[in-house]
C-alpha cells in the first residue's frame, strides 16, 4: 500500500477538494481494555454480557502481581463465552478471543499480532495500559476501541488520548460505578472521551458499537 | 466523530514519517556500526528510541540519527537502551525447578555438557545456572558460554557483583527453584553489593556475540535464550531459531522465556515439548 493511500480517511469524499462528505461505516477491529484495582469484577461483568459470536478480538491489561499465574485467565474463562488466553509473544490476533497481558510483561499490539516486552515498568506498572493503548493506536488507528475501567492510578489516560488523536473510540467507565474511580476519572480529565458509561452498560454498548464490525 | 478528518490525516502522516525515521536510523546504525536492529519488533523498539531521543535532549528521531552517527558515545548509550533487559536470579523459578527435575537427570548421563546462554545480559541467570549445576554435582563437567551483544553488560556479568537490594527476591526465587543449600553461602555482602563466589564462573566463558549478525560457534547440549527473542520480529526470530538449530546437538534442550513459544517459528517441527508450561524443548530431528 502506498503511504498516500493509507492517508485517506475512508468515506465519500468531495472530488473537488477531498473533503469527507459522509463518513464510511466504521469497522472496529480491536478492543483494548485497561483496568487495575477492582478490575476482576469489572471484567467479569463485561464479559458475561458478550455473546459467543462476538467477533472483535479484545486485548486486556489488568494490573496483576508479577508472580500471578493462571488465576486471572481461569477466572475470566468461567465468566466468558469467548476464548480467553494468557498471551504468548507473537501470537496472532484472532476473532472471538480475549488476550490477557501476562503478569510482569508489557503487551504491545502490532498489526495482526501481539508482542511482549520486559522493558522497565511505566509509572510503576508492567503490564502498562498506556503501553498497550499507544501501540494499538499506532497499529490500528481509527479501528481501535479503548476502554478504561476501575483503578487507583492514572495508567491509561495518556494512551487513551493517543487513541483519540489517531481517530479511535474511547469509553470510560462512569467513575461513580467504579470500585476505584481514579483511573477512569484521569482519562475523562485528560481526553474528550466518546462515552462515559456505567459498568453494566459497557458490554451491551460494545455489542452495539461492533455490530457493523462483526462479519 | 470528535476528530476532524484533517487531524487524523496529520496523525497518520506523522506516524508514517516516524516509521521512515526509524528505518533510516536502524539502517544508518547497521551500515556505520554493524549493529543490526532493522528486524527488531517495532513497538518496543520505537519506545526505546524515543526514550533515548528525550534523554539526549532532542525532539525528533531524525535528530538522533545525526547524533549517533557522528558521536560514538551517544551510540553506546543508545546501545544500552536497546539491549538491556530486566533480569533476576532464578527468574521464573519454576523454570529452574523443572530444569532440575526433567533435564538434569539426562545431563547426568553425558560425559561433558556444553551450555550456551544467549543474550545473558548482566549474568544473573548464568550464575543461577552455575549454582544449580554445582548443587547437582554436575558443574565440573559443564562449560557455559554466556554471550550478549553488549560489552558493557558482559563486564557486569563477569564481575559477579550484584546489588544487595535484589538479594531478597533472589533468595525467594532460589528457594522456589528447588535450591537445596543456603543462598547467602554463594555470596559475600560488601556495602550495598553481593559479591558472588568466583568458583561459580570458573567454567563460564563470557563473550560478545550478536545473534542477529554472528554465526554459530559451537555445538551445545543446552541453549537458553530467555526474553530476548520477544524483541525481534517474526522473520528475525526464525533466523535466530535456525542459528540455534545449527548450534544444537541432537536431543539438545532449548529453554525460552515463559511467554515465548517455538510454535510460531519455522523450526517448530524440529523440537518436542519437555515441559509445555515452562517452554523447555528437546531437539528431535
Amino acid at each position: 500500500m502506498t503511504s498516500a493511500a493509507r492517508k485517506m480517511p475512508s468515506g465519500i469524499r468531495s472530488w473537488s477538494d477531498g473533503r469527507v462528505l459522509k463518513e464510511a461505516v466504521r469497522r472496529y477491529e480491536l478492543i483494548t481494555i485497561g483496568c487495575s484495582m477492582g478490575g476482576m469484577h469489572a471484567l467479569q461483568v463485561i464479559f458475561e454480557t458478550l455473546p459467543k459470536d462476538f467477533a472483535v478480538p479484545i486485548a486486556v491489561v489488568q494490573h496483576r502481581y508479577k508472580t500471578s499465574n493462571e488465576g486471572l485467565p481461569q477466572f475470566l474463562r468461567r465468566h466468558s463465552q469467548l476464548d480467553v488466553v494468557d498471551t504468548l509473544d507473537k501470537q496472532w490476533i484472532k476473532p472471538g478471543t480475549v488476550y490477557l497481558a501476562p503478569a510482569n510483561y508489557h503487551l504491545l499490539v502490532e498489526r495482526g499480532e501481539l508482542s511482549l516486552s520486559v522493558d522497565e515498568k511505566v509509572e510503576y506498572s508492567r503490564p502498562s495500559i498506556d503501553v498497550m493503548f499507544e501501540s494499538a493506536a499506532l497499529a490500528y488507528g481509527p479501528a481501535v476501541v479503548g476502554v478504561v475501567l476501575t483503578g487507583a492510578n492514572a495508567d491509561g489516560a495518556r494512551g487513551a488520548a493517543l487513541i483519540k488523536k489517531r481517530g479511535g473510540f474511547v469509553i470510560a467507565q462512569d467513575p461513580k460505578t467504579a470500585e476505584s474511580p481514579v483511573m477512569p476519572q484521569a482519562t475523562i480529565d485528560g481526553t474528550r472521551v466518546d462515552r462515559i458509561l456505567p459498568l453494566d452498560r459497557i458490554g451491551p454498548f460494545l455489542i452495539e458499537l461492533c455490530r457493523s464490525s462483526n462479519p | 466523530m470528535a476528530n476532524e478528518p484533517a487531524a487524523i490525516l496529520d496523525e497518520q502522516t506523522r506516524a508514517d514519517l516516524e516509521q521512515i525515521e526509524i528505518r533510516l536510523l536502524t539502517e544508518g546504525i547497521y551500515q556505520h556500526y554493524g549493529f543490526d536492529f532493522r528486524d527488531y519488533s517495532l513497538p518496543s523498539l520505537r519506545r526505546r528510541i524515543w526514550k533515548r531521543v528525550y534523554a539526549e535532549g532532542l525532539s525528533t528521531i531524525s535528530g538522533l540519527i545525526e547524533k549517533v552517527l557522528h558521536d560514538p558515545q551517544s551510540m553506546e548509550r543508545l546501545l544500552l537502551d536497546l539491549s538491556i533487559n530486566t533480569t533476576a536470579m532464578f527468574r521464573d523459578p519454576t523454570f529452574y525447578l523443572t530444569f532440575r527435575q526433567k533435564v538434569v537427570p539426562v545431563l547426568r548421563t553425558y560425559p561433558f555438557v556444553r551450555i550456551w546462554h544467549a543474550g545473558c545480559s548482566t549474568g544473573e541467570e548464568v550464575y543461577s545456572m552455575a549454582i544449580l549445576l554445582q548443587e547437582e554435582g554436575l558443574y565440573d563437567r559443564c562449560r557455559i558460554y554466556a554471550t550478549d551483544i553488549n560489552e558493557a553488560v558482559l563486564q557486569k556479568a563477569k564481575s559477579g557483583i550484584f546489588p544487595l537490594s535484589t538479594m531478597q527476591e533472589n533468595t525467594s526465587n532460589y528457594i522456589t527453584a528447588g535450591g537445596n543449600g543456603t543462598f547467602s553461602d554463594y555470596y559475600t555482602a560488601r556495602y550495598d553489593y553481593a559479591i558472588f563466589r568466583p568458583s561459580l564462573r570458573e567454567n563460564v566463558v563470557f563473550a560478545q556475540h550478536n545473534l542477529v549478525t554472528d554465526a554459530s560457534f559451537n555445538h551445545f547440549n543446552v541453549i537458553f535464550c530467555r526474553n530476548v527473542l520477544i524483541y525481534f520480529n517474526n522473520a528475525l526470530q526464525d533466523r535466530v531459531q535456525e542459528l540455534f538449530l545449527q548450534s544444537m546437538e541432537m536431543f539438545g534442550i532449548l529453554g525460552l522465556g515463559k511467554k515465548e513459544s517455538i510454535k510460531f517459528t519455522s523450526v517448530a517441527d524440529r523440537y518436542e515439548d519437555v515441559d509445555t508450561e515452562e517452554k523447555l524443548y528437546r531437539r528431535i530431528r
